[in-house]
């Protein structure tokens, strides 16, 4: 498969991915390259097999329904890059067109 | 020798005897971070007050008569990609340049809990993706033996500092080789635990079923040592292997006679470089001439294994990789009029290029017109590599091949082709996948005096056998002996100065 | 003509104490991101463990809508960037939910009506983004609070089998008071524990083509739903036959208008990038511990309603009040157990006290007449201890004081009167002072009695036996 330059414009848009003209370019040719390697895969017969998710193998892993402390919220908004009061503070959500 | 340069096993009950003590041990370590590190750079923070302070409370402990915990007073370095509390954690990545973690990751408890003191957070590259720690937003790490060449990666600070005597051990993760390829670029010892066995709480997920934090060491017996005090199950991760585990350090037997030992020959196809082939022979030699019984084997679908590998992690990656949106922590871009752009943005200026080559690519994977042809077809044949080795374990008790095709290469010689650097993970990835634990272990020297590791693995949770094999192979060589001479000045031509 | 083929999608918040996948309170009222943690705030390598009691609420749930429940399920990351996503992925279950193929009984106009249920599925609930200004339109900023994000919800799907809005408001009354028998869920709208999404589209009557969907948002009622389907229906019919086509859009229900406004098109589905969360083990649910949560399961509204009509005998139209909620279908129940005759039970619990309860705002929890106390004064009456129009009065003061029916006649000396010579006192004296209307009746005007009884009640503050009453104005005016 092949990657094209509008191909990877359109993933980093779906990615929230911000790329230069120029790296949507490289990106593009690199990435293609990779694809050829993996494209591999579609020569193996998985006929059957599962899809293993991982390797772990364990199933009905629980916690009981029990409340703990929560971290102060000062903590919790410590690495906020922009806040106000307890809130965490975001530009608009509608988009600018 | 100075307390820095001894081996876990010999700095323990010096100051167990109080022969030396922890605040002596620490100062050491840190005189010597002071000393070398700007040649080195294996050091992303140094926590020189925080250690001092806590060697002063272990020392007073100690005085007191309180008995020694199981790694009291030994000076740990702890790969920037797993979070401590109230220290910076930023996983090489602008992003996460000023992230200082509310929470403790659980084995950084463990560690402290046993005593050991963190000196500082290394160096690696940027958010684990890579094999060359060049991939670091901060600054590249030298290989002590060559300044010239790559300590490898990811986990190339963790494995720079255990050589170049910045810390006792240290700690690394490892997704598709990351402890064991820098191990054996740096000629320490790496360990990939069983996947499960070390709690990933707090390590910075990049692919969520293969990540493994491990221990990073200077020789087997270290190994077994830092093993059992991390590893174990923890309730904070779903996916921590539930079962009680054995003394690591009890399975250091020299013996092993009668061990049938599996030689993968896809591992010694092409790709592989003569002098890792000849010491890897060497290698195999000695282990038959200590008992054990040799037999050649085939993972038929391992040649597969980078490409599932390749999509899987991406994918994963992609996924756990989203929550750094500028929005809770970390880099925000400025002037951005709606969220959508300021998170696109703050991620665009905020990650690296590797970072988003492998978030575009694992975005691609799982989009809806290529997740049956990609990403599902890469879990099924993850089934068939795991199932070969199910089925070569049946006949052998291990399996042993180079860690790497190479040696450490140049800096600056694969940052160019990606893809030529995925290549250098090709036989440590197929455990990941599989889930099962992989050692890199010291088994030789190429004509320029680097390291060549060999890579032992074993069934899963079979860390006993693992450790067993290695630690024999261990006591009958002398290469984890040989410390490098660093040449301090010699980088100079080979660029990427740290910049503070 | 046109019929609506209408789906609903509802998201409940479990009613545990803790959120999905960590540790914090899931507590409503809490201060801006207090009850959050590394995991809730989707801090960098912070891991998810699943609550089991969410889980065990599911499964409960999936079996009370008599889904299928998976043998194998698991859960599911929905990749999607919006601020109040912490981990700008939601952890859902995608492939395999765990209930399949259920169906809800209601009745609707006097018909029932089966509206299969396509899955019920456990995932955890976003944060909540406080918009300047109040509306998202036009904020400059919003404010994120991530107390919410994490919090257990149970996403229930119908097919699109509901076939008029006043069906899609019986649907999810039925939907609501299962999960409140349940105890599995506190259903608050107005503090959105209860959210539902609706899409409808319209065909020619007959047909079994879907037409165009259109979703709506901003349901804040049931009452929300059925209206804005009535408009959207409407609407829909209107631009058919124009000559129009209906687009495949999200409109917004506008409460204080009354119209739906057109939010934004769907030019295409979202790629949400669906993959199993690695960082949970699946989840294997064996026969035996669905069938020990069967065991705990309540007996359901439906199933209540039906043995009300048979075993009491009572019309549909008490039986569908009575088990409106578990607790005054368990007060009904208690009053009859105690009191035998059922019909007049629902009488009273249908007529005063609910009109007590709607006058107070006092919910049947709160109520502080015991069954038993009902039961006794029930008694009372058929013994003539009490008038039943005395027994209204006994009945209130009951409802405010919490007072037993005995101590309150008691204290009010509310007794009937039947001794007849008292009577016979107070039958002459009204006569007397009432000779005009005594010569009525003499005269043969019967209806004119019933003035003399009212001023026979007035005198003893009702508290003469009526039919003694009666009986002795007649005697004395035939004399
Ligand atoms: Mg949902
Ligand atoms: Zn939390």
């Amino acid at each position: 498969m092949i990657i094209t330059k509008e191909d990877v414009g359109r993933i980093s848009t779906l990615a929230r991915l911000d790329l230069r003209e120029d790296d949507q370019s490289l990106f593009a040719q690199q990435l293609s390259g990779i694809l050829r390697i993996i494209d591999a895969l579609a020569e193996v017969d998985t006929e059957g097999m599962n899809q293993m998710v991982s390797p772990a193998g364990l199933t009905n892993v629980f916690r009981e329904d029990i409340v703990l402390p929560s971290v102060d919220p000062e903590e919790a908004l410590s690495n906020a890059p922009d806040r106000e009061g307890a809130f965490f503070k975001v530009p608009r959500i509608m988009e600018v067109d | 020798m100075r307390p820095n340069e001894l081996k876990a096993h010999e700095l323990l009950p010096m100051i167990r005897r109080k022969e030396v003590t922890v605040e002596e041990a620490v100062t050491e370590t840190l005189h010597r971070i002071a000393a070398i590190d700007g040649t080195i750079q294996a050091y992303i923070t140094v926590a020189g007050e925080q250690a001092l302070g806590k060697a002063k409370e272990a020392d007073a402990r100690l005085a007191k008569g309180e008995p020694a915990r199981p790694l009291e007073g030994l000076p740990v370095a702890i790969k920037d990609n797993i979070c401590t509390k109230g220290l910076r954690t930023t996983s090489a990545s602008r992003y996460l340049e000023d992230f200082i973690p509310p929470y403790d990751a659980t084995v950084v408890r463990r560690l402290e809990d046993a005593g050991a003191i963190i000196v500082g957070k290394t160096n690696l590259d940027e958010f684990a993706m890579g094999s060359s720690t060049e991939n670091s937003a901060m600054f590249p790490t030298r290989n002590p033996w060559n300044l010239k060449r790559v300590p490898g990666g990811s986990s190339g600070g963790s494995a720079a500092a255990v050589i170049a005597d910045e810390a006792v051990f240290a700690l690394g993760s490892d997704t598709g080789g990351s402890i064991r390829q820098p191990a054996s670029f740096c000629g320490i010892v790496g360990l990939k635990p069983s996947y499960g066995l070390v709690s990933r709480y707090g390590l910075i997920g990049y692919a969520s079923s293969m990540d493994q934090i491990g221990p990073m060491t200077r020789d087997v017996k270290d190994c077994a040592l830092v093993l059992r005090a991390i590893a174990g199950y923890d309730p904070s991760d779903s996916q921590s292997y539930p079962k009680e585990l054995p003394d690591y350090t009890g399975c250091l037997v020299s013996d092993i006679s009668g061990i049938t030992v599996g030689v993968p020959k896809e591992f010694l196809e092409e790709g592989l470089s003569d002098t890792v082939k000849d010491a890897f022979m060497k290698a195999l030699d000695k282990l038959e001439e200590l008992g054990a019984r040799i037999m050649e084997v085939s993972l038929p679908h391992s040649r597969h294994a980078l490409a599932a590998y390749y999509v899987i992690s991406s994918a994963e990656a992609s996924s756990n990789l989203a929550r750094l949106d500028g929005v809770r922590y970390g880099y925000r871009a400025s002037g951005c009029e709606d969220s959508a752009s300021m998170m696109a943005m703050s991620r665009g200026e905020g990650l690296g290029p590797e970072v988003k080559r492998r978030i575009v690519l694992g975005t691609y994977v799982l989009s809806a017109e290529n997740h049956e042809t990609y990403f599902n077809e890469a879990l099924r044949v993850r089934s068939l590599i795991a199932r070969d080795f199910r089925e070569v374990f049946e006949a052998c008790d291990c399996l042993v091949g180079p860690t790497s095709p190479t040696v450490a290469f140049e800096a600056g010689e694969k940052t160019r082709d990606p893809l030529e650097m995925y290549l250098s993970d090709v036989y440590t990835v197929p455990p990941n996948l599989a889930g099962i634990p992989g050692i890199s272990v010291p088994c030789g020297f190429d004509e320029e005096g680097m390291p060549v590791g060999l890579q032992i693995m074993a069934k899963q949770y079979d860390e006993e056998t693992l450790l067993r094999v290695a630690y024999t192979f261990e006591e009958a060589t002398e290469f984890h002996k040989r410390r490098p001479e660093i040449q301090k000045g010699a980088h100079e031509s080979a660029g990427g100065e740290r910049s503070v | 003509m046109f019929e609506p083929v209408i789906g609903i999608e509802v998201h409940a918040q479990l009613k545990t104490e803790s959120k999905l996948f960590c540790p914090c309170s899931t507590r409503f009222d809490a201060s801006p991101n207090s009850n959050t943690c590394p995991i809730c705030l989707g801090l960098p390598g912070a891991l998810p463990v699943l609550n089991k009691k969410a889980l065990e609420y599911g499964i409960k749930t999936g079996l009370a809508f008599n889904c299928q429940i998976a043998e194998s399920s698991g859960f599911d990351r929905k990749n999607y960037f919006y601020p109040d996503l912490s981990k700008n992925y939601q952890i859902t279950q995608d492939a395999f939910p765990i209930g399949t193929n259920g169906h809800i009984d209601v009745m609707s106009d006097g018909t029932m009506r089966r509206v299969r249920i396509k899955r019920v599925h456990l995932e955890e609930d976003a944060g909540k983004s406080v918009h300047e200004g109040g509306a998202i339109t036009g904020a400059a900023f919003s404010l994120e609070d991530y107390n919410r994000a994490g919090v257990p919800l149970l996403e229930i799907v119908s097919e699109p089998d509901i076939r008029s809005p006043k069906e899609a408001y019986e649907y999810l009354l039925m939907l609501r008071r299962t999960l409140l028998y349940l105890g599995v869920s506190d259903c608050k709208m107005e503090e959105g524990s209860l959210r539902c999404d609706v899409n409808i589209s319209i065909r020619p009557k007959g047909s079994d083509k879907f037409g165009t969907q259109v979703e709506l948002k901003n349901l804040n009622s049931f009452r929300a739903v059925e209206r804005s389907l009535e408009y959207e229906v409407q609407r829909q019919s209107q631009v058919v036959a124009d000559g129009g086509e209906v687009v495949r859009e999200t409109r917004h229900w506008d409460e204080t208008s009354q119209v739906t406004v057109s939010m934004r098109r769907k030019e295409r589905a979202e790629d949400y990038r669906y993959f199993p969360e690695p960082d949970l083990p699946r989840l294997s649910i064996k026969r035996a511990w669905v069938d020990e949560i069967e065991a705990t399961l309540p007996e359901l509204p439906w199933a209540r309603r039906m043995r009300f009509i048979r075993d009491y005998e009572l019309p549909e139209y008490d039986a569908s009040l009575l088990t409106d909620t578990q607790e005054l279908a368990d007060y009904f129940e208690a009053a009859v157990r105690e009191y035998g005759q059922a019909k007049t039970v629902s009488n009273w619990v249908m007529g005063e006290l609910s009109r007590l309860m709607n006058a107070t705002g006092i919910g049947i929890e709160r109520v502080k007449v015991s069954p038993g106390d009902l039961a006794a004064m029930l008694t009372m009456i058929d013994k003539g201890t009490i008038s039943g129009k005395i027994a209204k009065t006994v009945f209130e003061e009951m409802f405010a004081e919490g007072k037993s029916p005995e101590t309150i006649v008691k204290e009010k000396g509310l007794v009937q009167i039947a001794d007849e010579d008292e009577l016979r006192r107070i039958v002459d004296r009204v006569i007397e002072e009432n000779q005009e209307v005594a010569d009525q009746v003499r005269a043969g005007k019967d209806r004119a009695v019933g003035f003399l009884v009212g001023q026979v009640m007035k005198l003893t503050k009702g508290r003469a036996n009526p039919t003694m009453v009666n009986e002795l104005l007649r005697q004395r005016l035939s004399d």
